[in-house]
């Protein structure tokens, strides 16, 4: 038996060539996909000062963006649950985006030009997402100024749920909305996310 | 319990799938062979069973495109004489395979399958046997002796 287990060991190990192969492979691979239509999640990694995004993106637009603090794996588990499993790594359908936010993060971008895919967001919660785009860059809103601006004044904690459910922040700037009282309040990338995000766009403010 | 991305089915199972088709076709075909068999396991992956063994199911669609690819380049059946050092045509350097896949290669086909999809693969022999046009018994046998034609060649290098 240890026999066997010598042979599978050394059947199981992958040499420096296959590492190389592999690269060559999975190119080809995204190219096939694409024409097959068969790419049905497209994602990538981007680093940026409020730590690294993964970006994720249907034929549709944008589907995800997710800080570190939600952990990338678990978000990317959670893509090929609900939206499909047909989920590889694919930069080149994510290079508009990530052009964009590196644009933002220079404080040279206001405001996105993306095709968004919002099918991880339902109802009410959708609705919200389609209000803060129209939060200008630079301002915030309270929770309860955004309720009342969807006709809903008492539906302030579901203004903030669908904050905090955002499956497409700083894109969709969730960011933007803050505590009556002024402070930032909760954020999925965490507090201080939030806060650089809006010291940016105050500090690069017309 | 579900399906992972499938891009961790490829980190997780790619360069072994790659092996298995170089054993099988060869250094010049096999890249043909991967790309189509992902490219059939990603058309199918949303509706494997979760808890499935995913190697070997790779394995099996694999098996499949490597018998497409053998007819398709007219060769006859699997090209074992070519094997186990066939250069590429385009110019590339042959796999330095290690001698036990240079050993693997050169097992005769019944054998070399019976070893590859169920040592390597982790197939049951009932499936090894389908795979192979054998019964379960004839799988078995055909990887009990695969493995003893592998340990003469392991006992010949450590000797």
């Amino acid at each position: 038996m240890t026999f066997e287990r010598d042979i599978l060991t050394r059947l199981g190990e992958h040499d420096d060539e296959s590492v190389e192969s592999m690269a060559r492979l999975h190119a080809r691979l995204l190219e096939a996909a694409s024409s097959e239509d068969l790419l049905d999640v497209a994602y990538r990694v981007l680093d940026t000062p409020v730590g690294s995004l993964l970006l994720a993106a249907t034929a549709m637009g944008v589907v995800r963006i997710a800080f570190d603090a939600q952990g990338h794996d678990a978000v990317l588990d959670d893509l090929a649950r609900r939206v499909s499993p047909r989920v590889l790594c694919a930069p080149s359908r994510l290079d508009p985006a990530a052009r964009q936010l590196d644009e933002y993060f220079s404080g040279r971008r206001h405001r996105f030009d993306l095709p968004l895919d919002l099918q991880l967001a339902h109802g009410f919660r959708r609705l919200v997402l389609g209000r803060l785009t129209d939060l200008d860059y630079g301002s915030t809103a309270s929770y309860a100024a955004v309720a009342a601006a969807l006709g809903s004044p008492k539906a302030v904690r579901a203004v903030g749920t669908a904050c905090a459910t955002n499956p497409v922040p700083v894109v969709v700037p969730c960011h933007r909305v803050v505590r009556s009282d002024g402070s930032a309040g909760g954020y999925a990338g965490g507090a201080e996310a939030k806060r650089a995000l809006l010291a940016l766009e105050t500090a690069n403010r017309a | 319990m579900s399906l992972p991305p499938f891009e961790v089915v490829v980190a997780d199972h790619g360069p072994t799938v790659l092996r298995i088709c170089r054993a099988m076709v060869g250094a010049h075909d096999a890249e043909d062979v991967w790309s189509e068999t992902f490219l059939a396991a990603l058309a199918a992956y949303p509706r494997l069973e979760p808890d499935s063994n995913v190697r070997g199911w790779l394995a099996t669609i694999a098996h499949r495109k490597a018998i497409d690819q053998i007819r398709k380049t007219n060769r006859g059946p699997l090209p074992v004489e070519r094997l186990p050092e066939a250069p590429g045509y385009s110019g590339e350097p042959a796999p330095r395979d290690d001698d036990l896949w240079d050993a693997v290669a050169a097992l005769p086909t019944k054998q070399r399958g019976a070893v590859l999809y169920h040592y390597v693969a982790g197939l049951p022999y009932a499936e090894v046997g389908q795979l192979l046009d054998s019964s379960e018994a004839a799988a078995r046998r055909a990887a009990a002796d695969g493995m003893r034609a592998l340990r003469s060649t392991v006992t010949r290098e450590t000797s």
